[in-house]
């Protein structure tokens, strides 16, 4: 018995060196296959992600070319500028509001797109949820079918609505309401109307997806409990719909901030954006590090405002548990 | 106190109506536990839901306390739930699932603090306070959902299949848990259950219902011993049905023989179904009412044996403690007089 064991062992050695050596081998052989199927993945992370903005981070810190473009010299002006004025004369430099109200102007339009597009896109989401499965389909193929033409289009659309001669003016004084046009074109009312008819859908599916998932047996439970329509809104149906509310809030806050079509069809790029302001530089002001600083400082600001976000939620979690 | 008349509640239309609830009617005393019992399907959740508030009646009325309570949404009803799946709410804690209802009602924090570790206490989870709900196992989350409706202090407490989630040892234990609950806190409990053994145990007054009508209201030991029904009596434990007909004599004639019983029988040449209980069956025994038959089958059961025994028309099941008696020999068993059932169908 005792030897047949031992004669097993000693058999069995060299097959398991054999077997390590095949392990390393088809260790190393996965390795590279993990490479190989990863670069896909890693080119396209490159080249549309980290590209654009390396070079975007490298223009900033550039002198502006006369005719666009820059010039290989280093240079903080773009960022200077985007705080303090020149004077072209004796080169000091005054303290200068007009860039910041910009950034100040978009985010705050940004953020009551955000808020506007909540509300309307809560009770929407709840009223899909609240549906039988069978025509929620339908449903929410109604809110996504303004994906299916161009936001281009679709601005234009809006455009030929709001307008002097346009649709609700036309009817509006038909039906002898009104006896001139109302001004809602290029108006910081038609940008946001325009921005919330862009960028509902973004908030209405993610809202639709935590609220399907919600058991309305705990509603009921609620109203068990004595908690009346609004209290078992504020008290359970808010609270489980917090993930979509936040991940809808930043799906339409972000693109707003940077909106450039919508202000300009829709506000007559009479008061600039930032999204707009940034474009401008790369076109009539010829500015392409100040351009990029902008963008880059955009970017920063969105950044900021996601680690806050993340801040808070973590907090949240930890204050339940 | 909860008086329950000519409920009628249909689903649906056409075709595809459901008479779920069939003019029901029901007075549910101060202090008792009272059990809605049937097959799955007849209708104890839809009127359970009625009595909270959930459902309206296409017709009927509800009164708790003399009040018309039919149209009163749930949150005015002095009425809680314990859900069927517990329905606890996920973002909540044991303690603030439990102080939710007293929260609601606008009580002070300092109240709604002592009525929580009150209740917990109650029902034995004081330690579990500040746990999440996902952290607790079934039969914690039970008793959650048990304080979470006991701690407002309803007049009726409803409870829908509240232990059929249960392994078979923990559901024994919340049985005469519940059962001290009532006692202690003096609530009215209206118990759903398609269990009859749990039915039995546990109730004050039992409503056996079948495809949306209350066949017999009693207590546990009227229902057993004098089911009103063929199917109540069916429902609940084990019964042998003998069919017959009245003779001019005061008698019922079987296929087996003649059965003098001692319940008032209809007119003579009326066909009835003689019902008695296994245990009350006695093997061997000579006498009067007794039928001769052969054992067919013997099945021991731990506690006692099971003797099917064949009568020639009919089979009769009998349960005994020591049988000794061997499979395939002669056997006759006697059927008294005072536990032979008399059903008319
Ligand atoms: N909301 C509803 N819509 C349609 N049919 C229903 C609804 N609720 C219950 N029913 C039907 O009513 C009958 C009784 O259901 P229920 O009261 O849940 O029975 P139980 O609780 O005794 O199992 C069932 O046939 C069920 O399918
Ligand atoms: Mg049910």
């Amino acid at each position: 018995m005792a030897d047949r064991i031992t004669d097993t062992r000693t058999t069995r050695q060299p097959a398991s060196d054999a077997l390590a050596g095949a392990r390393a081998a088809r260790d190393s052989a996965a390795k590279r296959t993990r490479v190989f199927l990863l670069a896909p993945a890693i080119l396209t992370i490159g080249i549309v992600g980290l590209m654009p903005l390396s070079i975007a981070l490298v223009y900033s810190f550039l002198e502006p070319g006369t005719y666009g473009g820059v010039t290989w010299a280093f240079s903080t002006d773009a960022y200077v500028q985007f705080l303090f004025d020149r004077d072209i004369f004796d080169d000091s430099l005054t303290f200068s509001t007009s860039y910041l109200s910009i950034f100040w102007r978009s985010a705050f339009l940004a953020i009551i797109t955000t808020i506007g597009a909540l509300l309307i896109g809560f009770p929407t989401a709840y009223f899909i949820a609240t549906k039988p499965p069978a025509q929620r389909n339908l449903w929410l193929f109604l809110v996504t079918l303004p994906f299916w033409t161009n936001l281009l289009i679709r601005t234009y659309a809006m455009l030929l609505i709001i307008r002097d001669e346009g649709f609700i003016n036309i009817t509006l004084q038909m039906i002898g309401l009104t006896s001139g046009p109302i001004e809602m074109l290029y108006t910081d009312g038609a940008v946001f109307l325009g921005l919330i008819y862009s960028f509902l859908p973004f908030m209405v599916l993610p809202l639709y997806a935590s609220l399907e998932k919600l058991d309305f047996r705990l509603v009921e439970a609620a109203h068990d409990l004595y908690a009346g329509r609004v209290q078992v809104l504020r008290r359970v149906i808010l609270p489980m719909a917090r993930p979509g509310m936040i991940a809808g809030c930043i799906l339409v806050f972000i693109p707003c901030l940077g909106a450039y079509i919508t202000p300009e069809l829709l506000g007559g790029g009479k008061k600039l954006m930032i999204g707009n302001m940034i474009a401008l530089q790369f076109g009539g002001s010829r500015n392409w590090p100040f351009g990029s600083a902008a963008a880059l400082i955009l970017m920063a600001m969105v950044l900021i405002v996601l680690l806050i976000v993340n801040r808070s939620r973590a907090d949240a979690e930890v204050s339940h548990g | 106190m909860i008086e329950i008349s000519t409920l009628t509640k249909v689903f649906g239309s056409g075709q595809e109506a459901m008479t779920a609830l069939d003019n029901v009617s029901v007075t549910i005393a101060e202090n008792e536990f009272f059990t809605l019992l049937g097959p799955s399907g007849c209708g104890k959740t839809t009127l359970l839901r009625m009595i909270a508030g959930f459902e309206l009646p296409d017709t009927g009325e509800i009164r708790l306390d003399g009040q018309p309570v039919t149209h009163l949404p749930p949150h005015h009803r002095p009425i809680n739930t314990v859900f069927q799946n517990y329905a606890l709410f996920p973002h909540m804690n044991v303690a603030q699932n439990v102080g939710f209802g007293l929260e609601m009602l606008g009580r002070d924090r300092k109240e709604i603090d002592a009525t929580v570790a009150r209740t917990l206490e109650l029902v034995r989870l004081d330690h579990l306070a500040g746990r999440r709900i996902d952290q607790l196992s079934g039969g914690q989350q039970q008793r959650v959902a048990l304080a979470r409706a006991l701690a407002p202090a309803p007049k009726v407490l409803l409870l829908d299949e509240p232990l059929s989630a249960l392994d078979f040892k923990l559901r024994k234990e919340m049985q005469s848990e519940l059962k001290r609950l009532q006692l202690e806190t003096g609530i009215t409990f209206v118990f759903v259950t398609h269990d009859q053994e749990e039915a039995l145990t546990m109730s004050d007054r039992i409503a056996v219902m079948s495809a949306g009508k209350i066949l017999q209201i009693g207590r546990p030991m009227d229902i057993y011993d004098r089911p009103a029904a063929r199917f109540v009596a069916d429902f609940i434990g084990d019964i042998n049905f003998i069919e017959g007909t009245v003779t001019d004599g005061g008698t019922v004639a079987t296929g087996s023989g003649d059965l003098a019983v001692t319940a008032p029988l209809p007119a003579s040449g009326t066909t009835v179904t003689l019902a008695i209980r296994p245990e009350h069956v006695m093997p061997g025994a000579e006498g009067p009412n007794s039928l001769a038959g052969t054992l067919a089958e013997r099945v021991y059961f731990g506690s006692g044996t099971v003797l099917e025994v064949d009568l020639g028309a009919t089979r009769i099941s009998c349960r005994t403690g020591d049988a000794p008696f061997a499979e395939g020999a002669p056997l006759s068993v006697t059927l008294p007089p005072e536990r032979l059932q008399v059903l008319q169908d």
